[in-house]
């Protein structure tokens, strides 16, 4: 199949960037989203023009490093990463129009590639528990309930790659902030850090421009890996809680 | 964060006010003498321990604040989010699919124009500085005046107002729930009808009174 | 042969007590020196690459008080490639009350790796497993549980007992995210200076020490030269010199290339696994290939048509002309035999042209029975997003199709040699994970890769490194000391070449060509022939890669291409090491299938009479014939006999 491209160019962070329109040709569908603008930019370095920057890594939807907008949504049609999105996904003669993750939080650094520095800060913030190496207990010290020990995992799945606030009405990051605030929130170890953990993690989030969350739910609907938007809720309640036990931190 | 707190607390006080308020309106059914002792009732609400319209006026401070204090968060989450959006998508598309996303794209623009209608509902129906088929001092006449069939404009500007509202409330009061913590996996579908519900109640429980004084079943 | 390398004198670990296997490692703890508290602060390590080797490290490093500095290429530590592993972690807990131990994960290590991994390191790492799921649960993973709350454990690839600790199949990401949360906490601490999208390209040797290291910043192209006093490579393997590999797209093998051109020994580089579970090649644009987990094996049935060329729906095959040949050959542990035994009986029967699918380059994992026994519901809570990805993958739904799988370069079990410290043969380099060639001898059981990574990075090099830093702090240096300097001019002149060469081939299409010739003549089967022509014809490849490749733009700025140039143009030189190590080993073990060895019904032979020796290899010159160094291999435990899994 053939598909025309209109991708996001930008030199650099300083510099103005542009819409620039690409044919690409000879698209198989079982091809992935990025294997295509591998194909692109095979094609331009050959003609001698800058190929396109993306950041990708792992290529099978763990590492959260890829992401791009694709038609104006986050990830593209299908609810997954950009690497897992395949071009059967699309149709011959499609326009497809790729943009980087927009938030002031996430600056673009090239092209598509943003800086998503941020989201590491929100966690040194807080988003940890702390057991120094050497100093834990027997693992079945503590057992824990399965339907907790569940919702901690569904919640630890984040793979930060930024699809939330790219999604976001509010360029809001909270959905990112939730689910680490979520896993370790449910577990008897995240206990003592909890009220200080997520007054410090939304802190760093407001401080990083994040937008603030209006609950539209956006961010759980690109979410590729289906973190659930109950864990803003939680975050709310324990972030209620803190401020109410005077946790200002 | 704050800002989302008071954002709740104070949508939540105007929805309280709300379904207290469309329960006097539903007077009206009972006919001037019951709607009319009703609304002088509530000016004596409280005495004598309150003042004279000491309760009433206390309601109206709370909720000039919540209304401030909600319009302010809205202003200054509206003015983040621009900022923190940067430059803006060449192609935007939600990603829920166009109706799940109506009332909260609204939600901004449909306050302002909730703002403008409850000035002019008060400039017309308590103040009565407005009064398009003439003043009184009954309420129950102001209103019944109001909305006479010959004045269907502003019953039109009513009905889409309140539609406006009904609209505001259905993801408002979802919201306000979420970010008081009330959200769970379980319980995302059954806070969403539940809102969808109160907001269906209110905008027909609002619109109950104008409409049967257009078409006549109130007179 | 001998024209190929040289052979030097042997070399040896010093650092390993003599005495029972199981008191060594509490002796070595003992006799390392220590570092008193007060003077960690005073000395500094830098470490490279945060997988769960290098993040672990560095974070508990960081806690201990050291001065810590890490560097990755990606944009966040938390994106290294362990965060792909997918099946799990192995300790000998015996939770299951099944008859394990650390003697017993020490015996299915040794053995696994086909006898070509020491006993003192391994014995070690099974001591250490224990400690690890402790200390991840401590941290927040949330491993699977049971329903009473206790741990769920399963076993996998190639044991009898359940000793696999797993998160769904994300535990790599589960346990990476806890060591970089750990990491994290200490860059908030201020213990760890972190530096992301930083590429080290050279290493700064200092009298005869590991001293620093020159990195490029991905973003800016400032080439900058960092010092320390120890320096720590946890940089992953080398899968990647396949192009086709499960590894990421950015996985290379330059940091530990550079610290063997500048005299580290590189260990055993023809130890390569190749996974039996992966899915197959769709086209020539594949970029990359995608792994599933290997606790597919424990309830899929493997099995291709009896009839060659049988191109028929696969469930229109009737039972009796199936040939469920894992099960057939090995009936003692059928579709569960070691990642090498089943990888090679996949490319046998595909070779016989059995093979099925596009190409006839795969064979049939069919749930058809278990689903018939567990039920649906049964198999989507066990491997829901296995399958999942499968279709996502392929458009085929593996609940009424089977899946089509084939083996792919998944692990390097060689790289740097180290000692039982962990420590290279250059004097303050420690190399730690995937990167060393320590624990897996020949070939690596399943999920124990991550029991690696943690083990070197939380528990023994955090015990052994201070043996070496006691004697520092060593001579300040900055960036105008001639060692420094000169590093970081070859870092230059290097990408100064690539610029200027403007040649007509993208780098990526080298990329290809190299990855073809190692598949093909260096990849599950091996033969003296075929290995003579890929060395010879990846020096010709090589050549017309410098002379022709095109790499746009400029260094001062984020170019991908210039990164991925650099990367490929050690991918040749170690390309050329790996068939010459292939070439001189002249036995089956493990990855590594020698046609010319193999017994009369096919299986790898092993010469320990012969070969019973690690293969550490010395760099001598760009093009000339590297050094080899033998380390022989003791077994006082475990009895070297051919491994049987029928």
């Amino acid at each position: 199949m053939n598909i025309t491209l209109r991708v996001w160019r930008q030199k650099n962070s300083d510099a103005e960037g542009r819409m620039v329109t690409y044919k690409v040709e000879d698209v198989e569908t079982d091809m992935s989203f990025l294997e295509m603008l591998d194909v692109l930019n095979e094609k331009l370095t050959t003609a001698g023009e800058d190929p396109v920057a993306f950041d990708h890594d792992c290529r099978e939807g763990i590492c959260g490093a890829c992401g791009v907008v694709i038609d104006g949504v986050a990830h593209g049609p299908e609810t997954t990463t950009t690497c897992q999105l395949h071009m059967r996904s699309f149709k011959d003669g499609d326009t497809i129009t790729v943009e980087p993750w927009r938030a002031k939080a996430f600056p673009v650094l090239k092209d598509l590639v943003v800086d998503r520095g941020s989201f590491d800060r929100i966690i040194q913030a807080g988003g940890y528990i702390s057991a120094p190496t050497g100093t834990a207990p027997d693992a079945h010290a503590n057992p824990i309930p399965k339907a907790d020990a569940d919702r901690a995992f569904d919640a630890a799945t984040c793979i930060g790659c930024g699809a939330c606030v790219a999604a976001c009405p509010n360029a809001s990051g909270m959905l990112f902030t939730a689910a680490k605030v979520t896993h370790l929130g449910m577990l008897p170890q995240g206990q003592p850090e909890r009220a200080a953990r997520v007054v410090k993690m939304v802190n760093q989030h407001d401080e990083e421009d994040f937008g603030g969350c209006t609950n539209i739910g956006e961010c759980a609907a690109v979410c590729p890996k289906g973190i659930p938007l109950d864990t803003i809720s939680q975050l709310n309640k324990d972030l209620l809680g803190a401020l109410a036990s005077g946790n200002l931190d | 964060m704050a800002l989302k707190s008071l954002m709740a607390v104070t949508g939540v006080i105007l929805v309280l006010f709300l379904l207290a308020h469309m329960y006097g309106n539903l007077m009206v059914f009972g006919g001037q003498q019951a709607f009319d002792e009703y609304s002088h009732h509530l000016r004596e609400l409280g005495e004598p321990m309150l003042p004279h319209s000491g309760a009433l006026w206390i309601i109206r401070v709370v909720l000039l604040a919540s209304v401030l204090g909600h319009a302010y968060s809205a202003v200054a989450l509206w003015s983040r989010a621009k900022k923190a959006r940067g430059h803006r998508y060449a192609v935007t598309k939600s990603a829920q699919g166009a109706s799940a996303r109506y009332a909260t794209q609204t939600m901004r623009w449909g306050g302002v124009v909730i703002v403008l209608f409850v000035v002019f509902h008060i400039l017309h129906l308590t103040t009565n500085d407005i009064a398009p088929g003439g003043a009184s001092t009954s309420p129950y006449e102001r209103l019944v005046n109001g909305f006479q069939p010959e004045f269907w404009y502003v019953t039109l500007f009513y009905v889409l107002s309140v539609l406006a509202v009904g609209l505001h409330l259905r993801h408002g009061i979802w919201s306000a729930l979420a970010t008081l913590g009330a959200n769970k996996a379980k319980r995302e579908r059954p806070l969403h009808a539940a809102s969808t519900l109160i907001a269906v109640v209110l905008t027909v429980g609002f619109l109950l009174g104008p409409l049967s004084v257009t078409f006549g079943l109130v007179e | 042969m001998t024209e190929l390398y040289i052979e030097g004198d042997p070399v040896r670990d010093e650092k390993a007590p003599a005495g029972p296997v199981q008191e060594r490692w509490d002796k070595r703890r003992f006799s390392a020196k220590l570092v008193n508290p007060a003077n960690r602060r005073k000395l500094s390590v830098i470490v490279v690459g945060t997988g769960l080797a290098g993040a672990s490290a560095a974070a508990t490093l960081g806690e201990a008080g050291y001065e810590v500095t890490s560097f990755c290429y990606q944009d966040s530590p938390r994106r290294a490639h362990s965060i792909a592993a997918q099946g799990g972690i192995n300790a000998a807990k015996n939770y299951r009350n099944d008859g394990d131990s650390i003697y017993r994960l020490f015996y299915d290590t040794v053995k696994g790796g086909d006898f070509r991994s020491r006993e003192s390191n391994v014995y070690r790492l099974s001591q250490v497993s224990v400690e690890i799921i402790d200390q991840c649960v401590a941290q927040g993973v949330p491993f699977a549980r049971e329903y009473g709350g206790l741990l769920d454990n399963r076993s996998f690839g190639g044991v009898q007992v359940s000793r696999t600790f797993y998160a769904r199949g994300q535990t790599g990401q589960q346990l990476l995210i806890g060591a970089y949360q750990a990491l994290e906490r200490q860059i908030a601490a201020g213990t760890v200076q972190m530096h992301t999208r930083h590429e080290m390209l050279e290493l700064v040797v200092k009298d005869g020490r590991a001293r620093g290291i020159v990195v490029r910043d991905m973003v800016s192209g400032e080439i900058e030269t960092h010092f320390a006093d120890a320096v720590v490579l946890a940089s992953g393997g080398y899968g990647n010199v396949f192009f086709l590999s499960t590894n990421a797209m950015g996985c290379n093998v330059t940091a530990t290339w550079r610290a063997h051109r500048k005299g580290a020994l590189f260990g055993n580089p023809c130890f390569t696994q190749i996974h039996p579970t992966c899915i197959p090649v769709s086209g020539e644009y594949q970029s990359k290939l995608t792994l599933m987990s290997e606790s597919l094996r424990n309830d899929g049935r493997i099995w291709v048509p009896k009839e060659h060329g049988d191109k028929r729906d696969p469930r229109e095959i009737p039972e009796d002309e199936r040939d469920y040949y894992l099960e057939r050959i090995y009936p003692a542990f059928g579709n569960l035999v070691p990642r090498d035994i089943a990888s090679r009986a996949a490319k046998n029967v595909c070779d016989e042209g059995r093979g099925v699918g596009p190409g006839g380059l795969g064979v049939y994992l069919d749930f058809a029975d278990a689903i018939k026994r567990m039920g649906r519901p049964a198999v989507e809570a066990k491997y829901g997003n296995l399958f999942d990805m499968y279709q996502r993958i392929t458009g085929e739904n593996p609940y009424e199709v089977p899946m089509r799988i084939y083996p792919a370069v998944h692990y390097t079990m060689g790289g740097l040699w180290v000692d039982y410290d962990l420590q290279s043969t250059i004097p303050g380099l420690f190399v730690t994970g995937e990167a060393n060639f320590s624990d897996h001898g020949a070939n690596r059981l399943g999920a124990s890769a991550l029991m690696q990574g943690l083990a070197d990075g939380y528990f023994v090099l955090p015990n052994t490194i201070n043996d070496y830093l006691s004697a520092g702090p060593f001579e300040k240096l900055d960036a105008d000391d001639p060692d420094a300097r000169e590093a970081a001019e070859a870092v230059r002149s290097r990408i100064d070449t690539l610029l200027s060469v403007d040649g007509s081939r993208t780098v990526d299409s080298f990329h290809k060509e190299l990855g073809h010739i190692m598949w093909d003549y260096c990849g599950m089967e091996r033969t003296e022939e075929g290995l003579r022509k890929a060395i010879e014809r990846i020096r010709e490849l090589r050549t017309e890669f410098w002379s022709d490749v095109k790499v746009l733009g400029g260094n001062e700025e984020l170019n991908q291409a210039l990164e991925k140039a650099g990367r490929v143009a050690d991918f040749f030189e170690l390309a050329e090491l790996m068939c010459i190590d292939a070439l001189h080993r002249n036995e089956s073990c493990g990855g590594h299938f020698r046609a010319e060895s193999q017994t009369e019904d096919g299986e790898a032979l092993r010469h320990d009479d012969t070969y019973a020796y690690v293969a550490a290899w010395e760099f001598n010159g760009t093009g000339a014939p590297p050094i080899l160094h033998k380390e022989e291999l003791e077994y006082e435990y475990v009895e070297m006999k051919q491994r049987s899994y029928k």
